[in-house]
């Protein structure tokens, strides 16, 4: 699969219909490995990179090769196109800005993704739509089963599978559910997620990870444990807040649609309206304005629009997205020109 | 316990601030809270967990200088950073790293997945690292025979490996 048509395709983990998916958007998996017997990737000389990334650009094309694997070199991708991954959550922000040799290898649904010579030498990411952490689990295993057959891995028996950071050590496993909790922001309940995940080790985060800010009301939250418990386990804890999270945002939900649902129609009906008027749209007010409107649908609020086409905007209407439509280097102010353009286009308004 | 400062909201961050000599304690919302720029910290921060401990082990001082034999890097160095060298400093630095790894994961042995492969026993891979530490300097100092024979015994000891 070429890149362009890569980026020009649905994100598989923006696809609506999953389990539990009005507020579960996707399940991640991602496994942290490293070769045996080579320092981690921060201590590798600029040859030892290169020859490591040719180990494992192998390894991984091997193991993806019945999924229809494509290997990308990053140093060879724009910066658009890197952006355009990192978007996707093909790729994280710290392969995106690392230097010297290192790719990714993609399958061809763009559920599995692993990347060569990140903080880890191998990090294998598996995502589904919807709650489904048993399953996406089960593919991560897969893959990295085919993919120690290519390559050995450094493991300890006391600490697991070594890592360069001690907070992966063990499993290397982290889950993650990304959620839409537009109601409890909207009650100013987040709180109370955030109360219900603290004492199991969990972690809340932005949409695009450490540090991010929580646009567009999605959360992430993952384990932050990856020694000492079973991958099964970590599994279970994760998904245990779950059903609590949900009620919690149906309960929020059922609140602000009975006792303001004034409010709450002026709410969605005006972000709809800027959504197919603007001129000139930010890509955060975008994704604010998005997340109402994809409440007001699930609420049978607002018709005639489905939900697919918001979850895709979602990913579209990112920076590196835009400028990958236009084909060109955009500045901020001629990005948010082309973005307000796209979203009447694609919403079918003037 | 509701927030002091909007009194409507349940109070989820408490502050203790030292003016002056004087003990201040306050309680907020997650909003108010934001709102007079207190940073909220949602998930353990490795960083801060580590500088935290920093000061602690300064004193005894012992740890900073702990060298890893094989990748160079000292705990101090780790410590800065936050990444290891190479997978032995989880021997070398097994001390100091302990009190992390508990506070971090709560336990300290691996119960998940083994590696298909029966054969990725330590003592192999340290092997295997310090070949390719001493094939680096040699290929660094130009001593291109020293370089080829060490290449070689790399590619006997990997071939081993994967046959294993």
């Amino acid at each position: 699969m070429k890149l362009d048509d890569l980026i020009s395709s649905p994100s598989p983990w923006l696809q609506p219909g999953g389990p539990q998916g009005e507020i579960v958007l996707a399940t991640r998996v991602r496994l942290a490995r490293n070769v045996a017997g080579r320092p981690f990737s921060s201590r590798l000389k600029s040859d030892e990179r290169s020859e490591l990334e040719a180990q494992l650009r192998a390894a991984v094309l091997k193991a993806l090769a019945a999924r229809g694997g494509t290997w990308l070199e990053l140093p060879e991708l724009s910066e658009i196109d890197r952006r355009c991954l990192v978007e996707r959550h093909l790729i994280s922000r710290e392969l995106a800005a690392a230097e010297g040799q290192r790719g990714v290898g993609i399958d061809s649904t763009q559920r599995i993704a692993v990347m060569a010579n990140e903080e880890d030498h191998l990090r294998l990411q598996v995502y589904s739509c919807g709650l489904q952490l048993e399953e996406t689990w089960r593919d991560a295993d897969r893959v990295d089963d085919a993919l120690e057959g290519e390559v050995a891995y450094s493991f300890s028996p006391r600490l697991g599978y070594l890592t360069a950071c001690p907070t992966n050590v063990g499993t290397g496993l982290r889950a993650s559910l990304m959620l839409h909790l537009p109601a409890l922001v909207l009650t100013k309940q987040i709180e109370k997620v955030f109360r219900a995940v603290a004492r199991l080790r969990l972690a809340v985060r932005g949409l695009y990870g450490e540090g991010t800010q929580a646009t567009g009301d999605i959360y992430q939250i993952s384990n932050q444990a990856s020694l000492g418990q079973s991958e099964t386990q970590i599994l279970k804890t994760l998904g245990s807040v779950i059903p609590q999270i949900i009620a919690y945002e149906q309960q929020a939900r059922d609140v602000v649609a009975t006792e303001s649902p004034r409010a709450l129609d002026d709410r969605i009906f005006r972000s709809w309206g800027i959504l197919t008027n603007a001129r000139t749209i930010s890509s955060e007010e975008t994704l604010t304005l998005l997340s109402a409107a994809r409440l007001g649908v699930h609420l049978g609020r607002l018709k005639g629009i489905a939900i697919s086409v918001i979850n895709e905007l979602f990913l579209q209407t990112r920076p590196g997205h835009i400028q990958k439509l236009r084909g060109a280097e955009l500045s901020e102010p001629e990005r948010d020109i082309a973005r307000a353009d796209f979203i009447r286009k694609r919403l079918g308004a003037l | 316990m509701i927030c002091q400062r909007c009194k409507k909201q349940q109070a989820t961050i408490h502050l203790t601030e030292i003016l002056r000599n004087e003990k201040r304690e306050r309680h907020l919302c997650e909003d108010c809270a934001r709102e007079e720029g207190v940073a909220i910290k949602a998930q353990i921060n490795l960083q801060d967990i580590l500088s935290g401990m920093v000061e602690a082990h300064e004193t005894a001082g012992r740890e900073g200088n702990l060298k890893c034999p094989d990748c160079g890097i000292t705990y101090a160095e780790f410590r800065n950073q936050g990444r290891l060298g190479c997978p032995h400093d989880y021997e070398v630095f097994a001390d100091p790293l302990k009190e992390v790894l508990e506070k971090v994961h709560g336990a300290g042995e691996h119960v998940g997945k083994l590696p298909c492969r029966a054969g990725t026993d330590t003592l192999a891979q340290r092997e295997l690292l310090q070949l390719r530490r001493h094939l680096q300097e040699a290929v660094e100092a130009e001593q291109y025979e020293e370089a080829a024979r060490i290449r070689d015994i790399i590619r006997v000891k990997e071939t081993a490996g994967e046959t294993r």
